[in-house]
């Protein structure tokens, strides 16, 4: 299980377009990944479920990852946030 | 395209409102004449004599007035006009109102193998007619492979690689009520610049379906009149794919088009796979297709309302930190 703290960067947080490149984005990889807001957790290649944790600018969220790309997953996904999702 | 000729547009299977209702009385010979413009000519100036810039490429319509002008010719004995204008090789000659002409004039059209054709119309109501049917006739056209439907009122073109199951899906939509246009060869013609109407190549064929393991069947004779239609317009356009784990598909919605004929249409790529059912992807496709017409875009209206919501929350972080209230 590899884990890492994100900060959403871009202004306007995950709404729809992020959310889809990081569905997408984790919908590449085999491992069971996470993503945590607070007491919430939802699956990362729900499109839906990512959309409805309301990730604003500033929060901060959990990617857990499990299997057996685990470590390039939670990289691959951290740099999408870093990256402001492509945006601004 | 293939010629047009006169027998050509004498044989054109039009019905009602279209009909030209035209019958060739002079110069049979003359049927195979090609017509190569969409457009009506009145000869009147030409039978005065004025051949100038005469277009004699048009097919020729006589109405009233150039019918009392022959047969005032006629009573002059003057009839070089007519014979010059039957020796140019026009397409046709159309003589409006049922007015049949003399049997002079008659017989040189038979002589000089020009058709002569008449129609019981009004010579204005032919006129909007015959450019009407001509300039279907010349639309520019292409045949495309893939299945035409009309779902819920929406002509969908769907398209795929053959064994994709087109054709079934085509089936279980028509099971559930709707339209079956043409199977296969799909002909799509350009109206008006950017209208795109399609239709089975082939009347005979066009109701008919091939599908693996059953072979040809009859739509009409199966499912009944109400599960076809000759023609509709094409307003969207989907692809069916073998789903590709490594492919990325739409998750949100965007707003692809793809070009027929340089017109702009609606565009979904829909992956395929056992468990997918297709025929309800595509009918909520085509709702969706119709409430994007009426003005709700369904993935714009998401997108805003989620746009909002997190502005709100972002709003609302920000005046609850601390340093913002008061102490």
């Amino acid at each position: 299980m590899t884990e890492k703290k994100v900060t959403i960067k871009n202004r306007a947080g995950i709404h729809a377009r992020p959310a889809a490149l990081l569905v997408q984005t984790a919908s590449k990889f085999a491992s069971k990944i996470l993503l945590e807001k607070g007491s919430e957790q939802i699956n990362a290649k729900s499109i839906m479920g990512v959309i409805s944790l309301g990730a604003t600018y500033q929060t901060v969220l959990k990617i857990i990852a499990d299997g057996l790309d685990e470590k390039e997953a939670v990289e691959v996904l951290s740099r999408l946030f870093d990256n402001k999702f492509e945006e601004e | 395209m293939e010629k047009f000729t006169v027998l050509d547009l004498l044989q054109l299977d039009l019905k009602e409102h279209d009909a030209l209702n035209l019958k060739c009385i002079a110069g049979r010979p003359g049927l195979i004449r090609e017509i190569t413009v969409p457009e009506i000519d009145r000869p009147g100036l030409a039978l005065c004599g004025f051949f100038e810039n005469f277009a004699y490429k048009r097919i020729q319509v006589f109405g009233r007035g150039e019918n009392s002008y022959l047969a005032k010719l006629e009573k002059d004995g003057n009839m070089e006009t007519v014979v010059k204008i039957f020796q140019y090789e026009v397409p046709c000659c159309i003589f409006t109102y049922g007015y049949k002409p003399s049997k002079t004039i008659l017989d040189l059209a038979e002589k000089l193998k020009c058709p002569v054709l008449q129609t019981d119309l009004a010579s204005s109501e032919f006129s909007a007619r015959i450019i009407r049917v001509l300039s279907d006739v010349f639309a520019p056209h292409q045949t495309v492979h893939g299945v035409l439907v009309e779902v819920f009122g929406v002509g969908i073109l769907i398209r795929g690689d053959s064994g994709v199951g087109k054709s079934e899906i085509a089936l279980e939509l028509i099971e559930r009520g709707h339209r079956l246009v043409a199977d296969d060869a799909i002909n799509i013609r350009c109206v008006s610049g950017n209208i795109l109407f399609g239709k089975g190549a082939s009347v005979v064929i066009s109701h008919h379906m091939e599908i693996r393991g059953l072979g040809i069947i009859n739509i009409t004779h199966l499912f009944g009149v109400g599960a076809i239609r000759d023609e509709k317009r094409i307003q969207l356009v989907v692809q069916l794919e073998e789903w590709d784990a490594n492919k990325i598909y739409d998750r949100i919605g965007s707003e692809e088009t793809t070009d027929i004929l340089d017109v702009k249409v609606p565009f979904l790529v829909i992956p395929v796979k056992p468990g997918r059912n297709i025929p309800i992807i595509i009918e909520t496709a085509a709702m969706n297709e119709r409430l994007k017409r009426m003005g709700y875009h369904s993935t714009k209206e998401f997108s805003r309302n989620v746009m909002n919501w997190l502005e709100t929350k972002s709003a609302r972080t920000f005046f609850l930190e601390e340093k913002h209230l008061y102490k």
